[in-house]
């Protein structure tokens, strides 16, 4: 456990902070009493401007970096790449990760109580945008009195929000990593996010999303919906690498068990993730995810949505990556080109499929770590 | 190599500049500073890729040999390619993308039409190895050698025009522009555009 403390960022403790106004979301609809909670490492400087923002995907939460317990077996999402003299340097930068508005581990989401009725919300929780998490997270800077941003970062969904803000507070960014992501999804991720909402919302206990109120968990759609999601996130090359057609005991039983080491595998990412995670969270999170589209409100002209970016950019790509493959990047790139915006592009050769933003790839973090420190003094 | 120098006298100031194969980002971060241009380079070296990273320079990890076909005609004021296109594996591809998406293209080529390298394999039977190709044939990067002639030639096919030339003496000179030229230049640098 000491040396695990050592290279990382150590013991850490969340933070929560209470937004005074209500927020008017993309939808229409105005929440108010909206609470997030978040972690930092670091210490911001004495000119406010050594912060940044990390942004979570799909099932992240803000615990990206360090312990919260030295019992914990693993650390942060993100530790591979935040903490002392890492990618994301602790020791120069001053790192802030939320959880985002919807969530389901400490910030407002469908699991919290409705202030106009005292009721939990499930799943009259309103549907909302990568919009509202970014002006969430504006207002959570406000709160910490950071003005800009040396820079916002994030994979997948994370690096959807950091090119947001490089389009909604161009004068708030000084730049952003958009990782692993593209400008819109496909209509195969599409599919696949749907395929998911239709497991859990097929599953019995599911109840039109009251099941809290029921005191039931429609835990089978999620898992099963966790599962779906899973094999999208890792290459086929990486799946052969991991399990090939290894079974459990050795031989092959003639039944419905888990036999092939892969099938207990995402049986038991499935468990876990279903133990830890809001179906109602789930929901919102993946429409979210396809309703991001920058370009749709300029007649699907990227290079227009990209008019009024200040900020440099820096996109990555992973070669297996086959949810967000680097074509998806190239199209970001070529755009931001068009548009006469600083662009640096890296593709990193990868097996690990979408997944491997999270690893510390040597070529990736070098990258990422060069990119943050050029021009920079602190 | 005198490149430098021509930038110098071809670059705007203010423009928009791609450089492909742009290794360190050495020419990048000069113009910057003398002409302060918005540069671009593509590369596919990591090293230098990392370097221009740490320099701060907008680098875009990509082979040319792929083309440019995810960038729209006519993006840059000026393209760069120096020193590059004899490591290419598909050269009349590249010069007709530079030729696309640039309004004025800058290309360096070594010659291989040189009087040393024409007498190291006439006299020797060996292909050449000097200042400018300095490694054995099965080592090199530069697979698509060619002479000015050839160059020239095959910016006749693709109906590119060449709007200025200078050649270079192996001291990196730029010397007399002559029909000795081919066999005295070990190198040269082209403008050109479509």
């Amino acid at each position: 456990m000491k040396t695990k403390l050592n290279t990382s960022i150590g013991l850490v403790q969340p933070k929560r902070a209470n937004f005074e106004q209500s927020v008017s979301l993309e939808s229409g609809v105005k929440l108010s009493d909206i609470e997030l909670i978040y972690e930092t490492y670091g210490d911001l400087n004495k000119k406010r401007n050594n912060a940044i923002l990390i942004c979570h995907a799909l099932s992240g939460n803000h615990h990206a970096a360090g312990y919260h317990s030295k019992s914990d077996k693993k650390p942060g999402w993100w530790d591979a790449l935040i903490g002392p003299e890492k990618a994301i340097d602790t020791n120069k930068f001053f790192v802030v990760c939320p959880n985002n508005l919807g969530g389901c581990h400490g910030s407002t989401g469908p699991t919290s109580i409705n202030p106009e009725n005292g009721e939990i919300y499930g799943p009259d929780f309103p549907v909302i945008t990568v919009n509202d998490w970014v002006n969430c997270q504006s207002i959570l800077a406000d709160i910490l009195g950071i003005e800009t941003w040396h820079s916002v970062i994030g994979g997948s969904l994370g690096g959807m929000q950091a090119l947001q803000w490089s389009i909604s507070y161009p004068e708030k960014i000084k730049s952003a990593c958009v990782i692993a992501a593209a400008s819109k999804l496909s209509a195969q991720n599409i599919a696949f996010n749907e395929v998911a909402r239709q497991a859990i919302i097929s599953d019995p206990d599911f109840l039109q999303g009251q099941y809290l109120k029921n005191k039931k968990s429609p835990k089978r759609g999620l898992r099963l919906a966790r599962m779906v999601g899973h094999i999208t996130y890792l290459s086929d090359e990486a799946m052969r690498e991991k399990f090939g057609r290894e079974l459990k005991e050795g031989k092959i039983n003639f039944g419905y068990d888990a036999e092939f080491q892969v099938e207990s595998y995402l049986r038991h990412q499935g468990d876990t993730f279903s133990k830890n995670f809001d179906p109602n969270t789930y929901l919102i999170m993946t429409k979210l995810l396809d309703y991001f589209d920058p370009a749709s409100k300029h007649n699907g002209d990227l290079i227009k949505a990209f008019k009024e970016i200040k900020a440099k950019i820096l996109a990555v790509s992973f070669s297996s990556d086959w949810r967000f493959p680097p074509s998806r990047s190239s199209e970001i790139v070529s755009a931001l080109i068009s548009a006469n915006k600083n662009i640096s592009y890296l593709e990193i050769e990868s097996s690990k499929g979408h997944d491997s933003f999270l690893f510390p790839e040597e070529r990736y973090t070098k990258g990422i770590k060069a990119f943050l420190l050029a021009d920079y003094e602190y | 190599m005198n490149i430098e120098l021509m930038l110098d006298e071809w670059v705007q100031e203010n423009t928009k500049i791609l450089d492909l194969g742009c290794g360190d980002g050495t020419i990048l971060s000069n113009l910057k500073v003398s002409k302060n241009i918005k540069g671009f380079g593509i590369e596919i070296d990591r090293k230098n890729i990392q370097k221009c990273l740490e320099k701060g320079i907008n680098i875009i990890e990509h082979n040319i040999d792929a083309g440019l076909k995810n960038i729209s005609g006519n993006s840059f004021d000026m393209v760069i390619m120096s020193q590059t296109i004899q490591t290419l594996k598909n050269p009349s591809l590249a010069l007709e993308e530079i030729t696309r998406v640039g309004k004025r293209c800058v290309v360096t080529i070594p010659n291989f039409g040189h009087w040393k390298a024409r007498l190291a394999l006439l006299v020797r039977g060996k292909m050449p190895v000097t200042k400018s190709l300095s490694e054995s044939w099965y080592q090199t990067q530069n697979i698509h050698l060619c002479t000015i002639k050839d160059f020239e030639n095959l910016c006749s096919e693709l109906s590119i025009s060449i709007e200025e030339r200078k050649f270079l003496n192996s001291n990196g000179n730029i010397g007399f522009h002559s029909i000795w030229a081919n066999l005295l230049s070990s190198s040269a640098i082209y403008k050109i555009y479509k």
